[in-house]
């Protein structure tokens, strides 16, 4: 699963923590490969050990053991003063921004300047031209606190990328945010990764997010790494069950179950109940009467969701086929026959489940 | 206006120049007041510094050292300061050569003042934000650097806070150290006002005092209030 070579490398780390006698293991054996460009999601519920893996990417968290390799460099080997300038390359930003409240939107951003050799005009512009690609240039003399949620998020990827970073970790960064600041500041990223050739990693507890801008997906449980793979795999045919549920949330399929469970209209609905996912271009295909008109085959369309991912199309349908016992068999082959994955839900048992 | 002055102040118009006077009490206790403010602030900051870092999760995590000095803080800051200042009169002594008079006053009002400003320092460093530290942390800088441009910089308001605090409470050290030999307006309000009945000396003794800390207590709020965003 993992290749060689990437910018970022995790190999076999465990993080253990010793709390009151208690012992948690917060990240267990997880090995995980960045490539230069990728926008990679890590995605989990909270205490899933996720923040704690990426802290270890740039050592705020030592690992217990395993080796962290950013851009061929052992940071676990380096010495306190090497490990600090190696940070510089590795821009983060966090939930609550952990902006300074002393210092105005320009002392921020200019805030990991001072240390650098730049003359106090060259960093001028430097800040000016940040704070412009952020879309802020007319905040700089504001100080945080008279700044919205996603302003603040601006901020801090201003300042996150003053020192030229190669790497961007985002930790929840948009989890404090509402749904259209959310997609606002992930469109940014995406920008900077396209723009800027940065390299991001993502954690987050929502699927939306990931699905948006991330290319490659890994999903933390318990500390463990249960899947891992490029966005369209993941999200067109998830193999763990937690996998399941986060892609399920995303595409609102399992609220539609439910509704119909509830509702009591599962009594009503005649025929067999079908789950189609699909990727790439069937949907050109006119399923729906490609069905009729071959088996004669009525498709009542309960639920539909189509999405772009990565620019590629990937559909979920729930499906109610009519029709003779037989042909609605031989319609269900056909849908396989088309790298449509065909699952058959019996609402009555998945009440019960 | 001068008339009211001596029938009702008499003793204070009488005691007003001289060695023992007012005019001289007055700058006793200024002098006693900012030289120890100025010592036990420095010696108060660089302690309360080493308690934040040091703790468990501080940048620079030291158990022993933290036990040690937490434990010295402690035990500093629970001596009276009345007994404080005989205990330590050898010591005293030592540093400055004499027990008595504002001199001899401003080792015990250091030792006195330094360990409780060292935990109000503490207490309010120990407020900035974590996540602002752990950002610093990611950005590469090193501890030190995080100490200055971070913590005293983010901490600066509540640093103001306590320092106006805690030399309020220092002006009624000073008073105390006054009495028992320090001069300024304590020896005044006691050895002269309280035990020669003369009652207002005691009264103007106590109104300079006030005087002084509200001009104190103006100036902290206002410095509060312009570094506050």
């Amino acid at each position: 699963m993992v290749e060689k070579g990437g910018i970022i490398q995790l190999k076999n780390i465990d993080v253990t923590f010793h709390n009151e006698g208690k012992t948690i293991e917060a990240v267990k054996n997880v090995s995980i490969n960045v490539n230069k460009g990728d926008i990679f999601g890590v995605i989990g519920y909270s205490g899933a050990g996720k923040s704690t893996l990426v802290r270890v990417i740039n050592l705020l968290q030592k690992p217990t053991s395993g080796e962290v390799i950013v851009n061929d460099k052992s940071l676990t080997k380096l010495s306190v003063k090497d490990l600090r300038k190696e940070r510089k390359n590795i821009g983060m930003i966090f939930q609550h921004f952990n902006l300074m409240r002393s210092l105005t939107v320009f002392g921020n951003v200019d805030f990991p300047l001072r240390d650098s050799k730049l003359s106090k005009q060259e960093r001028k512009e430097k800040v000016d031209k940040l704070l412009k690609l952020v879309g802020l240039d007319d905040r700089s003399n504001n100080y945080p606190s008279q700044l919205s949620g996603g302003q603040k998020q601006r901020v801090a990827i201003a300042r996150a990328l003053a020192s030229d970073p190669e790497i961007l970790i985002s930790d929840e960064a948009t989890s404090a945010l509402d749904p259209k600041t959310t997609t606002e500041i992930l469109k940014l990223l995406g920008r900077l990764n396209k723009e800027l050739g940065i390299t991001i990693v993502i954690i987050t507890h929502e699927m939306d997010a990931i699905k948006q801008i991330c290319n490659r997906v890994a999903v933390m449980e318990d500390g463990a790494l249960i899947e891992e793979g490029d966005l369209l795999t993941i999200f067109g045919s998830p193999k763990k069950k937690l996998t399941k549920d986060f892609v399920d949330t995303s595409t609102q399929i399992s609220s539609v179950l439910d509704e119909i469970k509830e509702s009591g209209i599962a009594g009503s609905i005649s025929g067999r109940l079908v789950e189609l996912n699909y990727i790439g271009n069937v949907t050109n295909e006119p399923l729906v009467v490609g069905l009729y008109k071959k088996f004669d085959v009525e498709a009542n369309i309960l639920f539909s969701n189509i999405e772009r991912l990565q620019g590629t199309t990937v559909g979920i349908m729930l499906f109610a086929l009519t029709g003779d016992e037989d042909k609605v068999s031989e319609a269900i082959k056909y849908l396989n026959g088309l790298n449509v994955n065909v699952k058959e839900i019996d609402i009555a048992e998945s009440e019960e489940a | 206006m001068t008339n009211f002055i001596n029938t009702y102040l008499p003793n204070v118009v009488a005691n007003w120049e001289g060695d023992n006077g007012f005019v001289v009490a007055i700058w006793q206790t200024l002098y006693m007041t900012f030289v120890s403010a100025i010592f036990a602030g420095i010696f108060g900051i660089i302690l309360g510094i080493l308690l934040v870092v040091t703790t468990d999760d501080g940048i620079t995590p030291h158990k022993t050292f933290y036990n040690v000095l937490d434990k010295l803080v402690n035990l500093f800051r629970s001596i009276p300061f009345v007994i404080l200042l005989a205990v330590i009169g050898p010591f005293t002594k030592l540093i400055v050569g004499q027990t008595i008079g504002p001199k001899g006053a401003l080792v015990p009002l250091i030792i006195g003042t330094a360990p409780f400003f060292a935990r109000q320092v503490q207490l309010a460093l120990v407020e900035v934000d974590h996540g602002v530290i752990e950002a610093a942390e990611a950005m590469g800088l090193s501890p030190i650097k995080i100490i200055f441009r971070v913590y005293l910089k983010e901490g600066l308001p509540e640093l103001i806070r306590s320092g106006t605090f805690t030399t309020i409470s220092l002006i009624g050290l000073t008073a105390m150290a006054g009495a028992v030999g320090g001069g300024g307006l304590g020896n005044m309000a006691i050895a002269v006002g309280y035990q020669r009945f003369e009652n207002d000396v005691t009264i103007v003794s106590m109104i300079f005092i006030l005087i002084l800390v509200f001009v104190i207590q103006g100036i902290g709020d206002l410095l509060v209030r312009k570094l506050e965003h």
